[in-house]
């Protein structure tokens, strides 16, 4: 699968690079905490380094790596997994999400598995295009409440995971897109619609498989949002991190990008019809 | 004792409400980007009532203060099985409902484990076998029976249970207290 993932890539231009996984300061999330590592911290994901290197100038990237989130397991979640990210200057999230069709396309058909996967007792069909439906029109069409009232009531979480996930499994892949703009504190914001961000999720058989966004590269801003998600940390209990002057400054340099993260090892569970994340590594941190 | 949300897992036990509930099952999820979740089913370990309840990473939880004390079994009165503990001498009880189907295999004078919630006593479990004596038995003629090779008993505790045909009144036998089945004579 790693073979062919490299072969699609290397095929389109991307250049593969590796950035270092001890960094001292990963970006400020909400939700998203990192493994501290002799006084420094092991990297939640690649995100920062990347952008810096799009600033001074390199082609398309991708990379694969190990990625690290404290507190986070279940029967989808390690606390350490393989990510796979890639950033195209010039392009947008809607790019992205045709580039998504044809990687996991290619991946299949190299894996020797056409165009049904078997999944969970039924298949999934990667017949292009694949559906489109934004956070709102979820909303309305399967929760309990509007998106709006969701927000104003904080469950958008519970929601989306409880409410809404359960419908997401059918038998065709879905880009959800266009979440709340306080949901992507990476992301740009629609030039339609500036109260949401250009991300989308991608699920494949109800499993969140990729996040993508179109880049914010607005310093400035992402300053404020980094600020925001630290003083969200500490009032929740949590350590603020340093901001990254470096990927700061450079961001003013970084040219409109598209950028997205695809869990390697669901993507894996996806092709081997597994069950649990368990079945698809080699050991898992019980087993250590 | 506290717990936080990530030390959630099934077979936890944890109060709510001052009442002690039991995780029968459990489930981490976090939506992309999203807030991690933890979404548990629980059930009350008094009355046996279930529900599904989701805990953010702020939540936090007392344990259930539970113990486990072997006791002797006394005596029924009404609808209330008196119980001594062994090393205190003092007496609890618990109600015909609270003893569920210990009550078809329990004899004075034998002793139980009884579970307790900050001292109030809420279950018991019996050992997995016990040894009964049959109160009341008909004798049993050969193609009496459309059932084949068993009948019908009375236990001493006034359970009815399907033995061997051979089995006859006043002799022991040993009962599986998981199933209420029979699984063999005992010889004093």
């Amino acid at each position: 699968m790693l073979e062919a993932v490299r072969r699609f890539f290397s095929r389109r231009g991307y250049l593969e690079v590796e950035t270092p996984n001890r960094i001292p300061a990963p970006a400020p999330e909400h939700h998203v905490d990192a493994v501290a590592c002799g006084g420094w911290y092991l990297h939640t994901s690649p995100e920062l380094a990347m952008k810096r290197l799009l600033a001074v100038g390199f082609p398309p990237l991708f990379q694969i790596c190990k990625c690290y989130r404290d507190a986070e397991r279940g029967d989808r979640h390690l606390p350490e997994f393989s990510m796979l990210e890639w950033y195209r200057p010039g392009a947008d999230y809607r790019f992205l999400m045709t580039e998504c069709e044809e990687l996991i396309c290619f991946v299949a058909s190299e894996l020797g598995l056409g165009f049904s996967i078997p999944f969970r007792g039924g298949a999934i069909d990667l017949g292009r295009p694949w559906p489109v439906l934004t956070v709102r029109e979820a909303f309305a069409r399967f929760a309990s409440l509007s998106l709006d009232e969701a927000l104003c009531r904080d469950v958008f979480d519970e929601t989306l995971a409880l409410e809404i996930e359960p419908h997401l499994s059918g038998n065709r892949p879905l880009f959800l897109c266009d979440y709340p703009l306080a949901l992507g504190s990476l992301a740009r914001s629609k030039a339609e619609d500036p109260s949401v961000a250009e991300r989308f999720e991608l699920y494949l058989g109800g499993l969140e498989i990729a996040n993508a966004f179109s880049e914010l590269i607005d310093a400035v801003e992402q300053r404020r949002r980094f600020a925001e998600a630290n003083d969200f940390r500490v009032r929740t209990g949590r350590n603020a991190y340093a901001l990254s002057e470096p990927f700061l400054q450079a961001l003013a340099e970084m040219p409109a990008s598209a950028g997205i993260a695809l869990g390697i090892d669901r993507l894996a569970m996806i092709f081997t019809d597994s069950h649990s994340i368990d079945d698809v590594v080699c050991f898992v941190p019980e087993d250590l | 004792m506290l717990y936080t949300a990530s030390d959630l897992k099934k077979g936890l036990r944890i109060k709510i409400d001052n009442e002690p509930y039991v995780i029968t099952e459990f489930n981490f999820v976090k939506p992309g980007k999203g807030q991690a979740l933890y979404h548990c089913k629980l059930k009350n370990m008094i009355n046996g009532n279930q529900f599904s309840r989701t805990f953010r990473s702020v939540d936090n939880f007392e344990a259930a203060d539970l113990q486990h004390k072997k006791m002797q079994y006394l005596y029924k009165e009404d609808d209330k099985y008196y119980f001594m503990d062994n090393e205190s001498y003092e007496q609890v009880f618990l109600t015909e409902e609270q003893m569920g189907d210990a009550k078809n295999f329990l004899i004075e004078n034998v002793e139980a484990e009884i579970l307790l919630f900050e001292d109030r006593p809420i279950d018991i479990s019996l050992p997995n076998f016990v040894d009964l004596v049959v109160a009341q038995a008909e004798p049993w003629a050969r193609g009496d029976s459309v059932t084949g090779n068993t009948k019908p008993v009375t236990l001493e505790t006034g359970y009815k249970i399907l033995v061997p045909t051979f089995i006859e009144e006043g002799q022991k036998i040993r009962v599986d207290t998981r199933t209420g089945e029979y699984l063999t004579r005992v010889k004093d």
